[in-house]
């Protein structure tokens, strides 16, 4: 069937997975050596202070064992309360937000003045993490949750409405093309012709969002932002490794709660 | 759609009455929850420091700018040592969540009834608990240094890779696997013919879009002493040193922008 | 030698898919296993790998009983056995020759298989193969870059790859259309002929198995409702396995396909004659 007849004792070898050049392929794969190499002897490691810190980790291991939610309990609670209650107001508030500014960005629906000014506030909502945007806002509007209230709602802008208009971009057209031919105006396309499609998936977001708003309101507390995460970074300071260990297990689960309960709402939704 | 009959003809309504009464008391129970929560949250707020924003952000500005540009020169180290927590992270992150992602796919792990859920709990962990977080546990255990940034960023990357990998085990096409173990190969070749290539792609394109992500939080751990350009911008805070505040900031901005492009890069040569 | 005695399934669902099936295939005979859609036809095959595990019952290869090994014997009676799927079941992202070398992993260690350093005389053996199938210039290739037809015959060449001394085969033209499904039939008769292994082969098709098998069994409900030389169906016979049917209406249809090939032959023939009055 073939023109090369099969010969005895011919080689075979895989050919390479990924770099088909032999000269780049080591190449790369000397110089990923070489920057491993510099980087494990660039640790600087104080093994003394390791082996001090043993004995904390064994209490802190004891403490996340035997959680301690009693001792400062009130504390933990008004932690748990501020960080829940900016999590549903940052949410709420950032859908309110996102959802014009995803329209305004959707190459489909908007004129290009307001995509460019939509894009780029999606961009410099994006462009820094919930941590530096919190330094910012405590900056300016002062210790305690509103500040981290306002971080979440900017953060939860970036978020949504990048993902809301690049869904909007990838809807069917005919559907918008089918109202438009209906001779609806600008609103009544989006309402029908639009909307339906993205809805489902803007609700799924707008509770993984909740989700994410959550875990981060954990952590903005550690620069001021109020919230749990205040609360755990005091407990930090006071080496109250009992109270840290149970504000870790309650954050835990909380999140697996959060996870659980949004996936049946989805569910249930569509 | 339901049409309802009525005595003067078939009345058309988009959701059937109980739907529609669904709907409503569905938004009407997310509007009450917000305005209490709303409420609850500001009872402890002063509302003259909220007024005072406007100005606060001005004086913020005025002494943001110009940058400080010769800061730059005390970057570098830590903007290096910030890359190494992140690759370093990812990479012993990426070790232990692989064998944590076969033992949570429920094709592949050894024991359902025990090392499933264990395997799964892990991940719940990780993912639920931010590096940072981590860096500030870690950074009072073994003291501060890179060394915690190192260890907190694989462990929140345990999480990460772990699910999404997992994911994508119980995805794989099981005829393949079958046609594998047909041929009388053991366990090990199964996992190795049948199951690694299937999961291959998505496992690269996974750990680098980590690598990404992990690049971006490193640039933070040093706020609570994990080292890297944060500690820097931790101590210029402290002195209210704002021109320096927005060299470091600027400096994060690019090494970012900079990471995604590569991981970018490396995600459509990989697939 | 493959013996079947008396073979049971029920699946944990409750459906009972083999009752108590029996049969005992010779050297170098080609059985086709027909019956409609759901009879166990997959099931019986899957069995005797025991891909599936039977509920009852025994299967023998060669008078060693394959039922009731496990662990390490188990593997080393699979890789004795081929199997061919209706799907190639090929994995993807590996090469042709991956894919077939991987029909030795029943016989090398695990550090062979995962350095893909296998013993010289396997690699001689693929490219045989490869060469028998015709697909020589297409070593290199991922698995995923081949046609149907070319896929299929990598699965074939892998099984041959095991040394079997038997052959399993589930639906192999079922993906494939009328011409490459003779060739592929064509080639798994050949090679069962000249190897003296015995084969069973799942099929739908039933012209198609007439045209090439040597014996054929059929399964109603998971039970055995004819066993007989291919000239044997008869009308009876198809009504007693799949219901009643025209089955006048298939027999010409059967003549159609028979004339179509010849057709197809012809066109071959020419297109030949043109392409070296190119040349
Ligand atoms: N994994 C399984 N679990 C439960 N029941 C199964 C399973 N596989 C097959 N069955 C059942 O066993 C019976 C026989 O199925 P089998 O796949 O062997 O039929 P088949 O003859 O190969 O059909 P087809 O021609 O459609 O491939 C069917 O009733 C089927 O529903
Ligand atoms: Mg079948």
């Amino acid at each position: 069937m073939s023109a090369t007849p099969p010969v005895a004792g011919r080689r075979w070898r895989r050919p390479p997975l990924f770099i088909q050049s032999r000269l780049w392929r080591w190449v790369i794969y000397s110089g990923v050596l070489v920057y491993l190499v510099l980087a494990v002897g660039s640790l600087e490691v104080d093994w003394q202070r390791v082996y001090a810190g043993l004995e904390r980790a064994q209490r802190f291991i004891g403490g996340f064992l035997v959680p301690d939610f009693v001792t400062r309990s009130d504390q933990i609670w008004r932690g748990m309360v501020e960080s829940l209650t900016m999590t549903v107001c940052a949410t709420v508030v950032g859908i309110a937000i996102s959802v014009p500014i995803g329209i305004g960005a959707a190459r489909n629906i908007a004129p290009w003045p307001v995509r460019v000014v939509c894009r780029a506030i999606i961009a410099v909502s994006r462009a820094f993490q919930e941590i530096v945007i919190a330094i910012l806002f405590v900056a300016m509007f002062g210790f305690g949750p509103f500040a981290g209230f306002v971080t979440l709602s900017f953060t939860t802008i970036g978020f949504l409405s990048k993902l809301l208009a690049d869904d909007i971009e990838e809807i069917d057209e005919s559907q918008a093309e089918a109202t438009r031919a209906t001779g609806a105006g600008w609103w009544q396309i989006v309402n029908y012709g639009v909307q339906p499609q993205v809805m489902p998936r803007l609700i799924g977001l707008s509770l993984y969002r909740l989700d994410i708003n959550f875990r981060e309101s954990a952590v903005i507390g550690i620069v001021g932002a109020g919230g749990i995460g205040a609360t755990l970074n005091t407990a930090m300071e006071r080496y109250d490794y009992d109270t840290a260990g149970a504000i870790l297990l309650l954050i835990i689960l909380l999140v697996m709660a959060a996870e659980y309960g949004s996936s049946h709402i989805r569910k249930w939704i569509q | 759609m339901p049409v309802t009959q009525t005595p003067s003809g078939p009345v058309w309504t988009r959701r059937t009455t109980t739907e529609q009464w669904a709907s409503w008391a569905g938004w009407l129970a997310v509007a009450v929850l917000f305005v209490i929560s709303w409420q609850v949250m500001n009872t402890n707020t002063i509302w003259s420091f909220v007024d005072d924003a406007p100005r606060q952000a001005g004086d913020l500005l005025s002494r943001s700018w110009p940058p400080r540009w010769s800061y730059v020169g005390n970057l570098w180290l830590p903007l290096w040592d910030t890359l190494n927590m992140a690759t370093l992270g990812t990479l012993i992150g990426t070790i232990l969540a692989v064998p944590t992602a076969f033992f949570a796919a429920r094709n592949t792990t050894p024991s359902v009834a025990i090392l499933r859920p264990v395997a799964l709990f892990v991940i719940v962990a990780s993912r639920s608990i931010n590096s940072l977080i981590w860096a500030l546990l870690l950074v009072a255990i073994l003291g501060p240094g890179i060394l915690a940034g190192i260890i907190a960023i694989a462990l929140r990357s345990i999480g990460f890779i772990g699910k999404l990998l997992y994911e994508a085990i119980e995805e794989i096409d099981e005829s393949q696997v079958e046609a594998i173990r047909a041929t009388g190969a053991g366990g090990w070749q199964v996992l190795d013919y049948g199951i690694v290539p299937q999961v291959l792609p998505a496992f690269a394109g996974i750990t680098v879009f980590r690598w990404d992500i992990n690049i971006r939080e490193s640039t933070i751990l040093g706020l609570v002493g994990a080292g890297g350009i944060g500690l820097q911008l931790q101590s210029s805070l402290n002195v209210l040193a704002w021109s320096q505040v927005t060299v470091i900031f600027a400096l994060i901005l690019v090494t970012v922008i900079v990471s995604e492009w590569v991981s970018g890069k490396v995600r459509t040569a990989i697939i | 030698m493959l013996r079947i005695d008396a073979l049971d399934k029920r699946y944990k669902t409750g459906d009972h898919a083999l009752k108590g099936v029996s049969f005992t295939v010779e050297r170098g005979q080609v059985v086709g296993l027909i019956g409609p859609s759901g009879a166990g036809k997959s099931t019986l095959i899957r069995c005797i790998n025991r891909l599936v595990e039977s509920s009852r019952g025994k299967v023998l290869l060669n008078d060693v009983e394959i039922t009731g090994m496990s662990g390490s014997g188990l593997r080393r009676m699979r890789r004795r056995i081929g199997m061919i799927f209706q799907e190639y079941a090929l994995v993807e992202r590996l090469t042709v020759m991956e894919n077939v070398l991987s029909g030795r992993l029943g016989y090398v260690p695990f550090w062979r298989s995962f350095l893909r350093r296998y013993p010289q005389a396997d690699v001689d053996k693929a490219f045989a193969l490869l060469d028998r199938v015709g697909l020589t210039d297409h070593v290199d290739k991922r698995a995923d870059a081949l046609s149907g037809g070319q896929r299929q015959r990598v699965g074939i060449a892998r099984a041959l790859e095991q040394d079997p001394e038997l052959l399993l085969v589930d639906e192999p033209t079922a993906s494939l259309d009328p011409k490459t499904s003779r060739q592929i039939m064509r080639l798994i008769c050949e090679v069962c002929r000249e190897r003296q292994l015995p084969a069973i082969i799942n099929i739908h098709d039933v012209s198609l198995a007439q045209m090439f098998v040597d014996r054929i069994i059929g399964l109603r409900a998971g039970e055995v409702v004819f066993d007989g030389p291919p000239d044997g169906l008869d009308h009876a016979a198809l009504t007693e396995i799949y219901g009643e049917e025209d089955w006048n209406q298939m027999r010409a249809e059967k003549e159609e396909d028979a004339r179509d090939e010849e057709d197809a032959a012809a066109f071959e023939a020419t297109r030949r004659e043109r392409m070296e009055g190119i040349a």
